[in-house]
C-alpha cells in the first residue's frame, strides 16, 4: 500500500498543480474517465468518416485509406490522424484512470462494481484498437494479424493454426476485410455498451467532457494531426518483411513483448493482471462502512436521496401505506455511509418539535438526534457577547476545523458536508450564532463525489432541500480547502469574522427546540 | 490568472502530452528482422494415415455387435503424428512431432513456426513422415538466395506432391 499512497499523493499534487490552468472542472487529471468518454465519441466520429471512404477488398483495403491520407489530407488525412491519437489518448487516458483508481482505493466495497466492470473494458478497449490496425492491411497490420493469430494458435484451442489465414495471398480473400470491419465496429460498441454498465453504480456520472476539456483537447489532437500525420507503412507483402516499422506502442506494444518472451508468457501476463485486477476488491476488502437505515415511518418517498446519492445504494420501491406509492430502499453493500441521502431528506430538520428526532432515511452512527445534541453543545461551548459567534461545519475529509475551535467558534465535524441538511444552519443561525463557516473538500477531490457539489447548490436554492431565502446568505461562508491548507481556513474564518462584526448580531427569531437542544447537551 | 493566460498556459501543458502521443504512436521502429536475415515459415496442416491399420472382424466379433454396426472391417480412428524435419545447410534445425487434433486424435495435425535466417544461398531440406513408422515419405531439397527481409513460406499438399516453396 505505501506504493498506492505514493502514487495517490503524486496524483494529488499533480492535479492541484493543473488546477490554477485549468480549473478543476476542465483539470484532464481530474477527469480521466470523463476524457476517455469524449474521446470515444471522437474515435466514433471520425470512425464514420473514414469508414465511409474504406475500400472493404484485399486489393482496395491499402490504396483507399492511402488515397485519403495523401489526396484528400486536408480532411481525410487529419481524421485519420485525428483518429488514431484519439485511440492513443484513449489508451493513456484510460490506464492512467485504472492507476488513478487504484492509488486512491476507489476499487473497494461501494466502489467494487465499478472497478470489476471496468476490467473487460480493457481487453476490448486493445481489440479494437489492434483491429483498426489490421483495416490499414500494410506491413504493420501484417505484422500485428501474424503475431495475434500466434498468441490464439498457443491455447491449442483453434482446429487449425489462425496464423494460417495471413501467411499467404491466397489466404487472405475480400471477406476477411468484410470480418475486420465487422469487428472494428462491434468491439466499440460491445466496448461502449461496457461504459454504459461501468458507471451504473454511480449517482450523476460525468460521462459529458466539459468545453475546456473539449476544446483543450480536440486542439491538442488537431495540433498532432497536423504536426505528425499519421501513414501507412509498406503494403502487406506476404513475402517480404520490412527490417523495421513504425508500431504504435500504445496498443500495439503486446506484439514485441510477445516477440522478447513467447506467447505462453503473454497469456500468463494478460491473464494475471486480468484476475489480480479482478480480485483486488476481494484482496483488499477495508473496513465496511456502516450502510444508512432507512425509517420508514418518516418516509415520503420523495426520492431524493435516490437522486443524490453517489453510488446507486438508494432504490424506490413500491409501498402502499405512502401517499406516493413508494418509499426508499438501501443496498448496503452499495452504501458508502458518507451521509448525502440524510442531507437530502426533508424530514430531516432539527426543527421538528419531537424530542427524538428521526429521518426518512439516516446513519445509525450519526442520525439526526445526535447532530442535533451535537449542534446544541458546539453553541453552548461558544460564549454570549463579543465577538461574533461562529458556528463550523466541518467535513472531515478537509482542511481540519479543530484548531479554529476557541471561545467564539465552534466546530462541528461530519463525515461529509453533503450530509448537513441546509435547515441545520438555520437553525444554528436562529439560536446563537451569528454566521456559519461551511468547510468541504477542495473543489474535485470529495472522497464521496458529489458532497460540496451538492451542498453548494442547495444552499445556492439550486437543489432541495434548498437554504431558506429568509436565511442571510452574508452571514454565510463556504471554504474548499484540503488537508493542509488550514492557514487559509483560519484566514477564511477571521474573514468571516470580520464581515460578521460589521453586520451586527442575527436578527433571526430563535427556535423552539433551541432550548430543548441546550438541555440536551447540557444533559 | 487572467483568461488569455490561462489558454496560453493550458496549451503549453497540453504541449507534452501531445508529444507523447505522438512519439509513441510510431517510435521508437520496432525490428521486425535484423537487416541481414531472411524469415523462414513452415505452415501446413495435414491429415496422416491413420495409426493403425484396418482389420477384418471374425464372425465371432460380427455376431457380438449390434446388427446395425456390423461392419466388416474395424478402423481404429487414431492417427498417426506427422514428424517433420527441416534442415538448412546440413544442420537440423526444426525437428517436431505434431499431433493430431480432436479428442481421439483423428484430425489433421497443423504446423506454424518461423525461423530467422542469415540472408544468402542456403541448402534447405524439408522432410516430413505421415504415417506411424519408416522413413520420411516426403522430402523436398533446394538451395535458395534468401534476400534480406525476405520470407521463404514453406506449405505442404499431399495432393499436389508434397512440399512447397514458396517466396524467397
Amino acid at each position: 500500500m505505501a506504493a498506492a499512497n505514493a502514487i495517490d499523493r503524486a496524483f494529488v499534487a499533480a492535479e492541484r498543480w493543473l488546477d490554477a490552468p485549468f480549473g478543476a472542472r476542465a483539470n484532464p487529471l481530474r477527469t480521466l474517465g470523463t476524457l476517455a468518454f469524449f474521446l470515444f465519441w471522437v474515435l466514433a466520429a471520425t470512425g464514420i468518416y473514414l469508414f465511409v471512404y474504406f475500400d472493404t477488398s484485399v486489393e482496395g483495403a491499402y490504396a483507399s485509406i492511402d488515397a485519403l491520407t495523401r489526396k484528400q489530407w486536408w480532411l481525410g488525412g487529419v481524421l485519420r490522424s485525428v483518429h488514431r491519437y484519439a485511440a492513443d489518448a484513449f489508451v493513456a487516458a484510460t490506464l492512467l484512470h485504472l492507476v488513478r483508481e487504484w492509488s486512491a482505493g476507489r476499487f473497494r466495497r461501494f466502489r467494487a462494481f465499478s472497478w470489476i466492470s471496468g476490467v473487460p473494458l480493457l481487453w476490448l478497449m486493445y481489440a479494437s484498437g489492434i483491429v483498426g490496425y489490421w483495416l490499414v492491411w500494410d506491413a504493420r497490420a501484417q505484422l500485428s494479424a501474424l503475431a495475434t493469430a500466434q498468441w490464439f494458435d498457443a491455447t491449442g484451442l483453434t482446429a487449425e493454426p489462425m496464423a494460417r489465414n495471413f501467411i499467404g495471398a491466397e489466404s487472405v480473400g475480400d471477406r476477411l476485410f468484410s470480418l475486420f470491419v465487422f469487428l472494428h465496429i462491434g468491439l466499440p460498441l460491445a466496448l461502449l455498451a461496457g461504459m454504459w454498465i461501468h458507471v451504473q453504480r454511480i449517482g450523476q456520472p460525468k460521462t459529458v467532457a466539459p468545453r475546456g476539456l473539449v476544446a483543450g483537447t480536440l486542439g491538442m489532437l488537431l495540433i498532432a494531426a497536423l504536426a505528425h500525420p499519421a501513414v501507412s507503412q509498406p503494403p502487406w507483402d506476404p513475402l517480404q518483411l520490412p527490417a523495421t516499422i513504425e508500431l504504435d506502442w500504445f496498443i500495439l506494444f503486446m506484439h514485441p513483448l510477445m516477440d522478447a518472451t513467447s506467447p505462453a508468457f503473454l497469456w500468463l501476463l494478460a491473464g494475471g493482471a486480468t484476475l489480480l485486477l479482478v480480485a483486488l476488491p476481494a484482496l483488499s476488502p477495508g473496513p465496511k462502512p456502516l450502510a444508512a437505515v432507512v425509517d420508514p415511518a418518516n418516509c415520503n418517498g420523495c426520492a431524493r436521496c435516490t437522486v443524490d446519492c453517489p453510488y446507486q445504494a438508494v432504490l424506490l420501491i413500491p409501498s402502499p401505506n405512502v401517499r406516493t406509492g413508494r418509499q426508499v430502499e438501501i443496498m448496503a453493500e452499495r452504501c458508502a455511509a458518507c451521509g448525502l441521502c440524510a442531507g437530502a431528506c426533508p424530514s430531516s430538520t432539527p426543527f421538528r418539535g419531537t424530542d427524538a428526532l428521526a429521518a426518512g432515511i439516516d446513519l445509525p452512527d450519526a442520525d439526526v438526534q445526535q447532530q442535533r445534541l451535537k449542534l446544541g453543545a458546539a453553541l453552548a461551548r461558544i460564549e454570549r457577547g463579543g465577538a461574533a459567534r461562529i458556528l463550523v461545519f466541518a467535513c472531515a475529509e478537509a482542511a481540519r476545523a479543530a484548531p479554529l475551535e476557541d471561545a467564539r467558534t465552534a466546530v462541528l465535524e461530519m463525515r461529509c458536508i453533503g450530509m448537513l441538511p441546509p435547515s441545520f444552519i438555520e437553525y444554528a443561525l436562529r439560536a446563537g450564532a451569528d454566521g456559519a463557516l461551511l468547510v468541504a473538500c477542495r473543489e474535485g477531490e470529495c472522497r464521496f463525489r458529489l458532497g460540496a457539489e451538492l451542498t453548494a447548490q442547495r444552499l445556492a436554492g439550486e437543489r432541495q432541500p434548498i437554504l431558506r431565502g429568509s436565511v442571510p446568505r452574508e452571514r454565510l461562508r463556504m471554504a474548499a480547502l484540503a488537508a493542509g491548507e488550514e492557514g487559509d481556513l483560519l484566514a477564511a474564518r477571521d474573514a468571516l469574522r470580520e464581515a460578521l462584526q460589521a453586520i451586527g448580531p442575527a436578527p433571526l427569531a430563535r427556535p423552539k427546540r433551541e432550548t430543548a437542544g441546550r438541555a440536551h447537551a447540557d444533559a | 490568472m487572467t483568461s488569455p493566460l490561462r489558454i496560453l498556459a493550458q496549451l503549453l501543458l497540453y504541449v507534452p502530452f501531445m508529444a507523447l502521443i505522438g512519439t509513441f504512436a510510431t517510435t521508437p521502429r520496432f525490428e521486425v528482422i535484423a537487416p541481414d536475415q531472411a524469415l523462414v515459415r513452415i505452415s501446413l496442416i495435414h491429415a496422416a494415415e491413420r495409426k493403425q491399420k484396418c482389420r477384418e472382424r471374425t464372425p465371432e466379433e460380427l455376431a457380438r455387435l449390434p446388427p446395425n454396426m456390423r461392419a466388416a472391417l474395424d478402423c481404429p480412428r487414431e492417427r498417426a503424428p506427422l514428424a517433420v524435419e527441416l534442415e538448412i545447410d546440413g544442420a537440423v534445425v526444426f525437428s517436431r512431432s505434431v499431433p493430431p487434433a480432436g479428442l481421439k486424435r483423428d484430425g489433421a495435425a497443423s504446423l506454424y513456426h518461423r525461423l530467422p535466417l542469415a540472408a544468402g544461398r542456403h541448402r534447405v531440406v524439408a522432410r516430413l513422415r505421415d504415417r506411424a513408422d519408416g522413413p520420411f515419405n516426403y522430402v523436398r531439397e533446394e538451395t535458395l538466395e534468401l534476400a534480406p527481409g525476405g520470407m521463404l513460406l514453406i506449405d505442404f499438399a499431399a495432393a499436389k506432391g508434397g512440399f512447397d516453396f514458396r517466396g524467397s
